[in-house]
């Protein structure tokens, strides 16, 4: 009984927009329905990709060693730590918040921070497949542009986050990845 | 590309089982671990995706972003990316079809920009790996950076 209440508890917020949502199929059945479809094939989108990113992680966390992630990405990294980043995230599938389990990851092997941001930067927004997409759709003179833009905003971004944080937030945000272990 | 990632997965998996029984079994509990911490935010994720797409269709996306709009446009475009949680194989379709309805190219590289970098619905769980303040500062100066796109875009197209 206890262990119901506790998944209520933790789910409550979920819970409640699902309820919202069965009271919108009597209120407002047109409105209902289709946020219901929306959601359901969000969540298939969402199985093709949680599953195997997360057992991709779990492999990772247990066969990357601490130092070899420090080696690559941490602190004394320098160049070669950002292209690593910039390419692990040009190269990633799937949207924006599946990459941030994985920036714990990095974050929790010893990734510098600049570099996680860099990361999901890149994921965010440099992906390779993307860029052809635009291109076919907006022509290539646009995508040619933002692409551009985009490699001096991912820059600027981690630039600005960087700074806004103070040496305890940071510390703070690698004791945070360290516990949930 | 995202029907890569399964026998990407299965395949690392088969080898991670060959060399140690034991470590895969490990990385498995660890893998549901970490989906389950993150299943809550994204259940009422996917359901508040359900009621946006639904309240906000494309016909009215459509009509706040024409070319005449200017930088209120912008501004709705970057906004409206700001919010929404289209995945990209179904953003450059859809701003190509705005663009065909008179969208300006201003508003739609405003749209794309924030719609691929801002992301206010996932801040909650950005925030659990890296703490509010670094979630809100990334957002907020990914979303300057979509308007410093537009604005480029303005001048050279």
């Amino acid at each position: 009984m206890d262990k119901i209440k506790l998944v209520v508890k933790r789910y409550k917020f979920f819970l409640l927009l699902v309820i919202l949502n069965i009271a919108m199929l009597f209120i407002y059945p047109d409105i209902g329905m289709k946020s219901m479809k929306t959601t359901l094939s969000s969540i298939k989108d969402v199985l093709s990709i949680i599953p195997p990113v997360f057992i991709l992680l779990g492999l990772l966390d247990v066969w990357v060693e601490r130092e070899t992630m420090i080696k690559y990405m941490g602190e004394e990294s320098g160049i070669i730590g950002v292209l690593i980043a910039f390419f692990l995230g040009s190269a990633a599938a799937g949207p924006l918040y599946a990459a941030f389990p994985i920036a714990g990851v990095l974050l929790k092997k010893g990734s510098k921070l600049s570099n996680v941001l860099i990361f999901i930067g890149a994921w965010s927004t440099t992906k390779i497949p993307m860029f052809l997409l635009e291109a076919s759709y907006l022509g290539l003179k646009f995508a040619i542009i933002r692409l551009v833009l985009s490699l001096l905003g991912i820059g600027a971004i981690t630039y600005i986050v960087e700074n806004v944080l103070s040496q305890d937030e940071k510390d703070e945000i690698y004791n945070k990845v360290l516990v949930e272990e | 590309m995202a029907t890569i990632l399964y026998p990407l997965a299965f395949i690392a998996l088969i080898i991670s089982f060959i060399k140690s029984k034991a470590k895969t079994v490990l990385a498995l509990k660890k893998a549901w671990k970490s989906v389950e911490n993150i299943l809550p935010q994204l259940l009422a994720l996917l359901v508040i995706i359900g009621f946006a797409l639904t309240l906000l269709t494309p016909e009215q996306i459509s009509k706040l972003l024409g070319s005449e709009s200017g930088w209120m446009g912008v501004l709705v475009a970057a906004g409206v990316g700001a919010i929404t949680l289209v995945p990209s194989p179904v953003a450059f379709p859809l701003a190509a079809a705005l663009l065909e309805s008179g969208a300006g190219y201003m508003q739609l590289a405003a749209f794309i920009s924030s719609l691929m970098m801002v992301g206010i619905v996932t801040i909650p769980l950005e925030s659990s790996y890296f703490g509010k303040k670094a979630a809100i500062a990334r957002n907020a100066s990914a979303f300057a950076f979509s308007l410093i796109v537009a604005l480029v875009m303005g001048v050279l197209l």
